[in-house]
């Protein structure tokens, strides 16, 4: 086996692990590092695959941004929302029927097309493949148009996100009575500078 | 090692997503086998872009990765408006427009 295999190996394994503790962890933050790991292990893949651009991008965007994103959302939504994932969701026995079935039919599949299919090697690949200079000349020559489009996309979600995050929909009266602090602090048009006094007239 | 290996990798961690997607019930363990789908895919186009020897597939990754991070963004405001109308982050707690 080439040192290229290993590394495959590794990289293989590391992104299979943290795939399966990302849908079976019971603790979300184990899931997030669950995710982490996976990430890592295929921007591991991107750079034998000579997309060394890629896979700094993927570290800085994904590793950087969205596991501390929501690595930040768990850790505000506190404990309280942590046991969500005992006890039966409705339909559950359907769901564990189907979703083995379809994940076993996709896997099963996959691996049926690669025992008929004659195995297909790289070819070499051109010098400065996957480098900044050749990603970049592509995205600001044939694909300018989109990557223009994709900055409103970005700006129209952050937008949106804040707007979701803020909005003031429900009335006090209908949300749920509140029990932890956590969901106090939710539970109400509350800025969080202002919950301790919130909690202290409760307490009188 | 060559194409196959890398196609056999990314339709594994697909169907573990898929596998997540359905049988989860905190809604960011949703959004985080969502994740791994979009990873999935992302080395589906990255090592046919190898295998082609152009950047195109790259370029495509890129915006792949982009449009991720747009539906994150997205989906964990969600996740923090369901948590503050219900108290909770239970996946089945949103389905009013069902009933």
């Amino acid at each position: 086996m080439t040192p290229g295999g290993y590394f495959f190996g590794v990289c293989a394994v590391v992104a299979v692990l943290g795939a399966l503790a990302t849908i079976s962890a019971r603790n979300p933050i184990r899931g997030a590092m669950g995710l982490l790991a996976t990430i890592v292990g295929i921007a591991g893949m991107y750079v034998q695959l000579s997309a060394q651009f890629l896979a700094a991008i993927q570290l800085i965007v994904y590793a950087g941004a969205v596991v501390v994103l929501f690595v930040f959302v768990i850790m505000l939504l506190g404990p309280d929302a942590h046991g969500a994932d005992g006890g039966k969701r409705p339909g559950s026995w359907a769901r564990w029927i189907a979703a083995p079935l379809v994940s076993v039919l996709l896997l099963g599949g996959a691996v049926l097309l690669a025992r008929v299919s004659t195995p297909q090697r790289f070819r070499a690949a051109p010098p400065g493949h996957g480098t900044i200079e050749a990603v970049g000349g592509d995205v600001f020559g044939r694909a300018l148009v989109p990557f223009e489009l994709s900055t409103a996309l970005l700006i129209v979600a952050a937008v949106g996100a804040i707007a979701i995050a803020r909005s003031r929909a429900t009335k006090p009266s209908e949300r749920p009575a509140s029990v932890g602090a956590t969901r106090r602090l939710f539970g109400g048009a509350i800025h969080p500078r202002d919950a301790r006094t919130v909690d202290d007239e409760v307490a009188r | 090692m060559g194409l196959t290996g890398y196609l056999l990798l990314a339709a594994a961690l697909f169907s573990l997503g898929v596998f997540g997607v359905v049988t989860r019930r905190n809604a960011i363990g949703v959004l985080a086998s969502v994740e791994l789908m979009a990873n999935a895919v992302n080395l589906n186009l990255v090592a046919f872009s190898r295998h082609h020897a152009g950047p195109t597939g790259q370029v495509f990754a890129l915006f792949s990765i982009a449009l991720t991070v747009a539906e994150v963004v997205v989906g964990l405001a969600l996740v923090l408006l369901l948590f503050r109308a219900k108290g909770d982050v239970r996946i089945e707690l949103a389905s009013e427009l069902k009933d």
